[in-house]
């Protein structure tokens, strides 16, 4: 299914890339979007008194508007473009952790996080001497909600945790742990990195203070994302970075800030990226983000079907229906990361590794796990594929036969 | 083109999965604590999270004994387990030379495939047309390095 659209995988028959959870692979119609943007409209947005850079100025302001439009964000000035997620959650916890943690806060993040919400949250409660409170697993590797309920309390400030687990593809209830939060009056910040190229997402009806996306993993360049805000939240942080566009007056003693967005969007806007953002999110849109989900959980059940009647798999996570277009699983005595060089030689791109999630990682008592994700371009081919380099690894390490230790 | 392609990188990733790695990595050599060990490292690779422990007990300057512990894929298990077989009964010089070799080995270098100092080591050769996987394979060889760097540093204090 719309292979074609996307020149590199056009170019590449033999290709099977089921790594769509770490980047997607981009139709040719943000490539061109792109070099459009750049043949006809390239000047410094915001600046030029001149009518190209007004040009630049009107493009980037669409492109905001189209991105809003896909995540349901009725007031576009309450998108901040960054480079991605990660940028997008360290804004928040350097902007807003700095100035209102203080010593006995709790912060409330999760054992399934990625180390981009884990790490920045981590490291703010360092500094402020606030308290790390992580949310623990049931042993199918969803959020222990009962261990939720415990640790949000009165002295929570923030709950910060995945939309969809990268490593594991559960899709966490984002309504229950808002409701939790919103009771506690801690702040909510979600990382959307692995849900918003698999399912609608709509922000103002999410429930959720903070939202961050990555653009590269929604067939949009690398390079760009953002972070959608509600308004009264946004306007209450302090800005991040300093610089150009960011300001409203400059004095010798002090300066003043700009209104939303440029309060976060110091220095020259990455506008080709925005412009081919908004070119995935149209594309995305146009094919339908309920079609894409039904066809990704398809891929899914199939291969986790085909996987489980394997010998020695062991797949992690909650049940295929339950997921979010990941398949994350070891062969025993198969160290994930032979597997993939085995995989790699069928043209079968898997990630193998701790997926950013060691504290996960440790938690399911493996160093590192192998992670095949689907997107809208795979096919049951891919799946096929993906199997006959399992049972050639399998054949080849003569697994279940005598292993080290 | 993709067909050239994915059949070019399955002759190169079969080369590295021989008879003889696949025997280390299921029956690894010296493949236990070493509890008189002069010199013990835990050596991580960040970005697979394997960790591997390697153990020297030396006598004067000749290794007497070369171990390692810890987890990891066929290539990193079965680089530790012939370089403990390559570094046992040398002097610190002769493992520095194998290390070197080695270590040349995995960036490419084509005399290198023929030092017979290697040994068993050669097998791994082709390891070094996989970039994604030479860190693998370096992952024992710059611990030992490191295990041999520390016993100079003690015998010199």
């Amino acid at each position: 299914m719309h292979r074609s659209d996307f020149p590199l995988l056009a170019a590449s028959p033999g290709l099977h890339y089921l790594d769509s959870a770490a980047t997607t692979q981009k139709p040719a119609v943000v490539l061109d979007a792109m070099r459009e943007f750049y043949e006809t409209s390239n000047a410094n947005p915001h600046r030029g008194a001149y009518e190209l850079s007004g040009r630049a100025t009107d493009r980037y302001q669409a492109a905001r508007e189209r991105v809003a439009r896909f995540f349901g964000l009725g007031d576009p000035d309450c998108l901040i473009f960054t480079r991605g997620t990660t940028e997008a959650l360290n804004l928040v916890a350097q902007a807003w952790g700095r100035r209102e943690l203080e010593p006995r806060d709790e912060v409330v993040i999760t054992a399934m996080d990625h180390h981009a919400n884990f790490v920045p949250w981590q490291q703010i409660a360092i500094a402020t001497g606030a308290r790390l409170r992580i949310c623990e697993l049931t042993p199918d590797g969803r959020l222990d909600m009962d261990h939720m309920r415990e640790l949000i309390g009165p002295r929570t400030r923030v709950v910060a945790f995945p939309h969809v687990s990268n490593a594991l593809g559960t899709v966490n209830p984002v309504a229950d742990i808002v409701a939790l939060a919103r009771d506690a009056g801690a702040l909510t910040v979600c990382d959307g990195a692995q849900a918003a190229p698999h399912m609608p997402v709509h922000f103002d009806t999410l429930g959720v203070d903070l939202y961050a996306f990555s653009g590269h993993k929604i067939c949009g360049p690398m390079g760009i994302g953002g972070l959608l805000g509600r308004r009264t939240v946004l306007e209450s942080l302090p800005p991040w970075q300093h610089g150009g566009d960011m300001i409203q007056v400059v004095q010798d003693e002090f300066s003043s800030w700009n209104v939303l967005p440029h309060k976060f969007e110091a220095g020259t806007p990455n506008v080709a990226d925005a412009v081919g953002l908004a070119a995935a999110v149209e594309y995305v849109d146009g094919i339908g983000l309920d079609t894409i989900l039904a066809h990704e959980r398809h891929l899914l059940a199939l291969a986790t079907d085909r996987l489980a009647a394997m010998d020695g798999l062991t797949i992690y996570g909650p049940p295929a229906a339950e997921r979010s277009g990941v398949l994350s699983f070891t062969m025993a005595d198969v160290h994930p990361h032979d597997l993939a060089t085995i995989l790699d030689a069928d043209g079968v791109c898997i990630r193998a590794g701790h997926h950013c999630a060691q504290p996960l990682m440790r938690r399911l008592h493996v160093p590192a796990t192998a992670r095949a994700s689907f997107y809208l371009y795979n096919d049951e081919s891919d799946v096929d594929a993906l199997m006959r380099g399992l049972q050639r690894a399998a054949a080849l390490f003569a697994v279940a036969g005598s292993a080290s230790d | 083109m993709a067909g050239t392609r994915a059949a070019g990188v399955s002759a190169r990733s079969e080369a590295i999965y021989q008879e003889l790695i696949l025997d280390h990595y299921r029956s690894p050599r010296n493949r236990s604590v070493l509890n008189d060990a002069d010199v013990t490292i835990t050596h991580r690779n960040p970005l697979c999270g394997d960790e591997l422990i390697v153990y020297l007990a030396m006598d004067g300057t000749t290794v007497r004994e070369a171990r390692f512990t810890g987890q990891g894929c066929a290539i990193s298990q079965a680089a530790a387990s012939m370089l403990t077989g390559a570094l046992r009964g040398g002097s610190v010089d002769d493992a520095r030379v194998i290390l070197a070799s080695y270590s040349s080995m995995m960036h490419g270098d084509p005399a290198s495939r023929d030092d017979p100092t290697l040994g068993e080591l050669r097998a791994l050769a082709g390891v070094a047309r996989l970039p994604a996987r030479v860190k693998c394979a370096l992952l024992p060889a710059d611990a030992f390095s490191r295990a041999l760097d520390q016993f100079e540093e003690r015998a010199r204090s």
